[in-house]
């Protein structure tokens, strides 16, 4: 056995959560007023904000743009401070490159690209504290700064992580049950039509297996989806009740 | 930084206002906007604090390291500055956008806090010549709205009040080998002193007068402006001037004066801010990003 349990006889895991259960997620959008768009949520300890740009001109180099759809630009980085040991760079080094790849790849399936053709979205995301699941927290809280942003998507884009520990399948994993290598399957759902937008599965798991622990994540990015939904109907309201005067 | 085209009839709308004293905002020449000031925001951090000025949003997370004191001041700490000019603020500083600005403010930070007197660093060195505190402090530029240097120096001194270096004691056995051992007690820290920290007060140029925290408007109709770092006592620390444009002798020493006067103020009032924090303790409500 590790020596930290990852899963207690009893079922508790090492933060006192169930095996299915999620940390608290705490979100909110329009945090920032020059962006088009712009969210920011807590996923536990981890803090993400994500700030959105357009549908906007090509900026730079224009041979880049996409004659039928818009080009979705992304950019992933972590404060310098937000992991428990000092990060020198903020971006790009190779971890954040790959994230911003996935993230592009997450939102250029969700978002209705080619209702922009020729043009380009930006979309930033910054991890402000660290702890397990920083890409989920960055989709999640990107796709709440698309819609502040008004921008057309097919679905919210709802994002979970999973691990495998004693033949349970585990939702939402902090940075500890990361951290002890087990598998970890990074799964970004759109809920409605539950289609997958991006799989990521990391070490060693059985193929029987797979099944429960994708089921595992799917479940927890539905529940995700359902705090993000509340979120959103509460910020339509405020802003709404706000415009009626 | 994100900039702004103005025409030129509201460049002089808002030149003329501020020869009468009334500007856009309503705010007169001497006036700050509001700010929001919020310490220990990320919690894996030694201190931090975000503060917000107008739409000028800054985060700064300062991280207690252990390293090696500098060879020509073997019983200090030092503190690191690092900017990072994030996208977040406007698209222009993706990639390697934001490095150029980053910089400029960091050396600013450094040349700030020059001054001997500003932070005790010696109270930072656990063992001469062997280990000091580094203290890491990371401005994070959310959002730009005009006036950073001063919303960022405000960050910097709510994070460094902020900030818990946890004590350490070192052991010496009969061979002369050292130890260093970590105090048990999570709550016994070392906390710096910042009565003597400076703040910047950046006074802009706009016409015939100057005035403190210019927006982005404001920014744009200035030609030059006058950086100046003032303590709590008044005494000034570094002095810089920025812009394209030039300044006479005599508008800068009335500009020096203003900006003494108005962060003597903005001293006062941010300690204010940072003791009512500290009396709170544990009770207070953590509003972070989501208020």
């Amino acid at each position: 056995m590790a020596a930290l349990e990852l899963l207690s006889d009893e079922g508790y895991r090492a933060d006192g959560r169930r095996a299915a259960e999620l940390r608290k997620v705490r979100a909110r959008m329009g945090v920032f007023a020059q962006a088009d768009g712009s969210a920011y949520i807590e996923q536990g300890n981890t803090k993400a904000l994500a700030v959105v740009y357009g549908p906007h001109e090509m900026r730079g180099s224009r041979s880049k743009a996409l004659h039928d759809r818009a080009l979705v630009n992304c950019q992933y980085s972590m404060a310098t401070f937000s992991t428990s040991e000092r990060k020198r760079r903020p971006h790009g080094d190779r971890k954040s490159s790959e994230m911003t790849l996935h993230l592009k790849q997450t939102f250029e399936a969700a978002i209705l690209t080619q209702l922009y053709p020729r043009s380009q979205i930006d979309i930033y995301v910054q991890i402000l504290q660290a702890d397990g699941g920083n890409y989920c927290a960055c989709v999640n809280a990107a796709t709440l700064a698309v819609i502040d942003a008004g921008i057309p998507m097919r679905d919210y884009v709802c994002a979970s992580s999973a691990g495998f520990v004693e033949d349970t399948p585990l939702a939402d994993l902090s940075y500890i049950e990361e951290a002890s290598g087990g598998p970890q399957v990074a799964l970004a759902l759109l809920p409605t039509s539950e289609q997958i937008a991006l799989l990521e599965m990391n070490s060693r798991l059985h193929e029987d297996h797979l099944e429960e622990v994708i089921e595992a994540a799917s479940k927890a990015c539905k529940a995700v989806h359902a705090v993000l939904d509340q979120v959103v109907r509460d910020h339509v309201q405020e802003v709404t009740a706000l415009l009626g005067d | 930084m994100a900039s702004v085209v103005l025409s030129e009839a509201e460049k002089l709308y808002i030149v003329h206002g501020v020869q009468e004293d009334l500007r856009v905002d309503g705010r007169g020449c001497e006036d700050y906007r509001c700010a929001e000031v919020e310490t220990d925001v990320v919690s894996n951090t030694s201190g931090s604090a975000r503060a917000k000025l107008g739409h000028t949003d800054i985060l700064v997370g300062v991280k207690a390291e252990m390293g090696t004191p500098k060879l020509e001041k073997p019983d200090e700490g030092y503190l690191e500055f690092f900017v990072d000019c994030s996208a977040n603020a406007t698209p222009e500083f993706e990639g390697r956008g934001g490095e150029e600005l980053g910089t400029e403010i960091a050396n600013t930070l450094y040349r700030i806090f020059s001054s001997e007197s500003c932070v005790d660093l010696k109270s930072l060195c656990i063992n001469p010549r062997e280990h000091c505190w580094v203290l890491y402090v990371d401005v994070l530029l959310l959002e730009c709205g005009g006036n950073l240097f001063d919303a960022i120096s405000i960050a910097v001194k709510a994070a460094l009040f902020n900030t818990r270096i946890p004590k350490v004691r070192v052991l010496e056995d009969e061979e002369g080998s050292k130890e260093i051992e970590l105090s048990d007690d999570p709550y016994d820290c070392i906390r710096l002193n910042v009565d003597e920290v400076p703040c910047v007060v950046t006074l802009s140029k706009i016409g015939y007068r100057h005035v403190v925290d210019a927006t982005l408007q404001e920014e744009a109709c200035s030609l030059a402006s006058l950086l100046i770092s003032v303590t709590s006592k008044g005494a000034l620390t570094c002095m810089k001037k920025v812009g394209k444009g030039s300044l006479d002798p005599e508008s800068i020493f009335e500009m020096m004066e203003t900006g003494k006067r108005v962060g003597k103020s903005l001293h006062t009032s941010l300690q204010k801010i940072l003791d009512e924090e500290e009396s709170l303790g544990t009770t207070r409500q953590k509003v972070g990003f989501l208020g």
